[in-house]
């Protein structure tokens, strides 16, 4: 594996502030920005108004910033460990599906069966709610799954697959074949989650309407913010001594082991906590979104969190984000202007960015940068 | 469509009979009224009266009341047949009188032909059709109306075999009759069968109100117990064939990406799409020859093989030269370039040939099968294909362990330095075992194209399951390959019988993983300085 950054090493000085002062001051202007100005621009402009924000620009920047949390995630394990995951969609959804649970009973009585249970359940004849239900109603339980199931299973996986030092592209196929594995599963309907059509049609979120304008607002604030936590979070690890441990074990496992670490706890710890973020991603995602169902599990689109990281460049932090904007945001522009253009798109963005932009977005941020410097000096 | 052309066949059949027939027309003018015309329950009487004495005539006769081809005046019955109409008594050309009218069948009638007509095969001087009418009567449960029908083929039946069957036909018929002793009779017959079928007669015999004698009842759950011996047999094999039937097309789909996983480490994702290359070649192959040399039309596969061969061998060294060279090193990377050129294969095909299935037909050779037991019949076409793997699997080995381009890539495979320093020109190695894996999956391709659909998602069914064969199989051994192929073959369709086919997918994969953890480097890894870089 070839260095994709160079471990870095923060000036004395600036360790204990994480962030430059320009890095913190963007970060408040972020969080500005999301809690602050949309809101109003959203909610206080007027429809009509050329600068109001509207409500379809917001559930897709929503989206995203979901999705740039996965890219964050896959930047952790890949850019960081230089362990690809193509199976890290199973742990979104797995996310989605706790937290579609529990919008699914919130449902009550108001499905088209007027039935306690949930619609499909109804339909498939059940009488009483499988085992695996038995919590859904209370919200505190369900959002403690969103973080549990996702970490339980990725450590379980990943305690098996890093133990008998499995890697490199073995270990990415076989992430995929758990992925896949998960996809058939929930594809079933005795499996009690809604089989291919999923959760949908959710009402309401501790009892307040999820459509209704305030709801989507703070949906999308917390998400905003929770992003935001996700960036300093993965700032604190990468430049901990931890995380350099991490980009040792990326540049050169054998010899980490050789000095004395055990790569199996790092690895496995980072694992656990990107499956989660991906986790937390998914629950945030599925009310903003009002769907889930197992094609979020496909492997088609685990390889796409590869390729946000990728293409924002790996290895450094706001590159997966800038990387999970510009894809999802082509891709919501190609899907309706050119609707057929958008596979030769991407397939076309994953061929340059690993040919020529191994570094990504950021590699080019970097190389404008280092031009310039050389002509100043010149 | 099967059902369609054995009608289609059928009734071809029925009027060469019926030409032939035709000098000893026997079925007289009042019996023909009084099948064409009249209340439902005489006309069905009167058919089944002329059934019993099996006259010949009647079935083209009864062919034309299902065809709504027979029209009838006060005195006259006619079958009309594109404007020209035949005397249905004599067989002879006459002309239609303006006041005849048409004949209408209820559903009840239209039931009653069809037996009558099946039940008239039965007498027919063709072995061929005499055993494709019992083939038909044997499927459902046979009309108590054909009993003196089945009595008749018993007594003229030649063949001993279709005797016993038409005897067995004649006990499925005679297991509901009043009379205690036929029914044991019946029962008895019926206990020396081996056919699906007639268990699930021998147990709706089992429910509560259909057989009530105590005794009757015991010998009915032994017959069962013998027909189930005998059909566990047939469902084993069943299991075993279809378990090697998928484990050919596995072998098939990772033989290609084991050679280019094995020399260069790099896995293709777009390894599927090459396949599916292949199969729109085949399409294409095909489509030529109906178009300009449809009697040739059954020989078109072999063009298609070597055709789809190169096809996507061709599309593999351009692949290979064009982006896979300039990652090598990086197996990550790799898996996600290739991942997008499958992308923009399969949207390409997409634009060229629509996101539609195309339809790719089976030369004429391979449909059907063979009988081995009644509830056993192995396809042509499966039973192609395993050979066809056999070839190929046979052909590579003998490529990579007799030939000096097959010395080359097991140098460059084992050690590449060193194959370079003894003047390998690794890189054009490179390009020909990248285009030989290609080209093997459009083999793999044009197999599939024989058994499955053919659309732009060809390749993404099966690339999961292709990985785990190399995964499983480990990488520079053949053996490895094979041996996981068939071994994931067999496997899946084996616990597909117990849990379904689901469940048996993810019992697979976890058992991969599970396997994984004692032999990270597959079945067969290679041992030595080789095996890890």
């Amino acid at each position: 594996m070839t260095p994709v950054a160079p471990v870095q090493l923060l000036p004395e000085s600036r360790r204990g502030l994480l962030l430059g002062v320009r890095g913190w001051s963007v970060v408040i202007g972020v969080l500005a920005v999301i809690a602050g100005v949309i809101p109003v621009l959203n909610l206080v402009v007027p429809v009509g108004n050329p600068l109001h924000f509207g409500d379809y620009g917001l559930a897709l920047v929503a989206k995203i910033m979901c999705y740039a949390m996965c890219a964050l995630a896959m930047d952790l394990i890949w850019g960081y460990t230089g362990i690809l995951s193509l199976g890290h969609g199973l742990y979104f959804a797995l996310g989605g599906y706790a937290m579609g649970m529990y919008l699914m009973r919130q449902i009550g009585h108001d499905g088209n069966y007027r039935s306690d249970l949930p619609d499909f359940m109804v339909f498939l004849d059940w009488k009483s709610l499988p085992w695996t239900w038995t919590g859904s109603a209370s919200f505190v339980f369900q959002m403690i799954l969103v973080v549990a199931v996702p970490g339980i299973v990725a450590g379980v996986f990943g305690w098996f697959a890093f133990r008998s030092r499995i890697k490199g592209v073995y270990f990415s196929i076989i992430t995929q074949a758990l992925t896949f594995a998960g996809m058939l599963l929930f594809f079933r309907n005795e499996t009690g989650f809604g089989g291919n059509n999923g959760f949908t049609d959710f009402k309401r979120i501790l009892g307040i309407s999820v459509a209704a304008p305030s709801t989507r607002m703070v949906l999308f604030v917390l998400t905003g913010c929770t992003l935001v936590a996700f960036y300093l979070l993965a700032r604190v690890i990468v430049n901990s001594k931890y995380g350099r441990v991490l980009q040792a074990i990326r540049d050169a496992e054998s010899r980490v082991m050789f000095t004395g670490y055990d790569p199996l706890k790092y690895k496995l710890s980072i694992w656990v906590l990107s499956a989660v973020m991906c986790g937390i991603a998914g629950a945030l995602y599925v009310p903003q979104v009002g769907i889930i169902n197992p094609s979020e599990m496909s492997p088609a689109a685990s390889i796409e969190m590869a390729i946000w990281a990728a293409v924002g460049g790996r290895g450094t932090l706001v590159g997966p984000i800038v990387g999970a904007f510009f894809v999802n945001g082509a891709k919501s522009w190609f899907t309706q202007a050119f609707p057929e253009f958008w596979l030769y798109f991407l397939g076309a963005l994953f061929i340059a960015v690993t040919l020529f932009l191994p570094r990504g977005i950021m590699g080019i941020k970097d190389r404008l940068k280092r031009e310039k410097g050389v002509e100043v000096k010149a | 469509m099967r059902r369609l052309t054995l009608r289609s066949a059928f009734i071809a059949l029925v009027a060469v009979f019926g030409t032939v027939a035709a000098p000893a027309w026997a079925l007289d003018a009042a019996q023909a009224r009084a099948i064409a015309v009249g209340d439902g329950d005489a006309r069905i009487a009167a058919l089944q009266d002329a059934v019993t004495r099996a006259d010949p005539g009647l079935a083209t006769f009864a062919q034309a009341l299902l065809d709504d081809s027979v029209k009838t005046t006060a005195t006259g019955v006619f079958i009309v047949h594109d404007d020209k109409a035949v005397d249905a008594v004599t067989g002879q050309p006459a002309k239609l009188p303006d006041d005849a009218e048409d004949v209408s069948n209820n559903n009840r009638m239209r039931g009653a032909l069809q037996t009558a007509l099946s039940g008239l095969r039965l007498v027919s001087p063709e072995l061929a059709t005499r055993r494709a009418a019992v083939d038909d009567l044997t499927k459902d449960a046979a009309d108590p109306a054909l009993l003196p029908v089945i009595d008749k083929a018993i007594a003229k039946e030649t063949d001993a075999g279709l005797k016993s069957r038409l005897e067995r036909l004649k006990a499925a018929v005679q297991i509901a009759a009043p009379d205690r002793a036929q029914r044991l009779q019946a029962i008895q017959l019926l206990s020396s069968s081996g056919e699906p079928t007639v268990r699930a007669l021998l147990q709706a015999r089992l429910a509560p109100d259909a057989e009530t004698d105590p005794e009757l009842r015991a010998a009915v759950a032994h017959a069962i117990t013998q027909v189930e011996g005998r059909l566990a047999w047939g469902e084993r094999l069943g299991v075993l064939f279809t378990g090697i039937s998928l484990g050919s097309i596995l072998l098939l789909v990772a033989l290609g990406l084991a050679i280019t996983y094995g020399l260069m480490g790099v896995i293709n994702m777009a390894h599927g799409e090459l396949m599916m290359i292949g199969a729109y070649t085949t399409w294409g192959v095909q489509s030529l020859f109906r178009h300009f040399a449809p009697g040739l039309f059954d020989a078109y596969i072999l063009l298609a093989i070597p055709a789809s061969f190169l096809v996507s061998a061709g599309v593999g060294a351009i692949l290979e030269r064009g982006v896979i060279r300039f990652l090598y090193g990086r197996p990550l990377e790799t898996l996600l370039a290739t991942w997008g050129i499958s992308l923009v294969l399969m949207q390409g095909v997409r634009s060229l040939f629509g996101a539609q299935n195309v339809e790719v037909e089976n030369p004429s050779w391979m449909s059907g099968g063979i009988a081995v037991t009644s509830n056993l019949v192995l396809p042509y076409n499966r039973l192609a294909i395993i050979a066809f793997a056999a070839l190929v699997l046979l052909a590579t080995w003998l490529l990579i362990s007799r030939t000096r381009l097959g010395l080359f890539v097991r140098g460059v495979t084992q050690n590449r330095r060193m194959a370079s320093c003894t003047g390998i020109n690794t890189t054009r190695i490179d390009t020909l075992a990248f285009a030989l894996g290609a080209g093997i999956a459009g083999m793999a391709g044009c197999a599939l194209s024989q058994v499955g659909n053919v659309g732009p998602d060809l390749g993404q069914s099966y690339i999961v399951d292709s990985f785990m064969v190399v995964v499983l199989g480990g990488v520079g051994q053949l053996a490895g390959t094979v041996l996981a192929a068939l071994g994931l073959g067999l496997m899946n369709k084996m616990l597909e019988g117990i849990a379904g086919a689901v469940l048996a997918k993810i019992f697979v994969l976890i058992f991969i993983v599970v396997f994984i953890q004692k032999r990270p480097q597959g079945l067969f890894a290679l041992k030595g300085r080789s095996a890890e870089s």
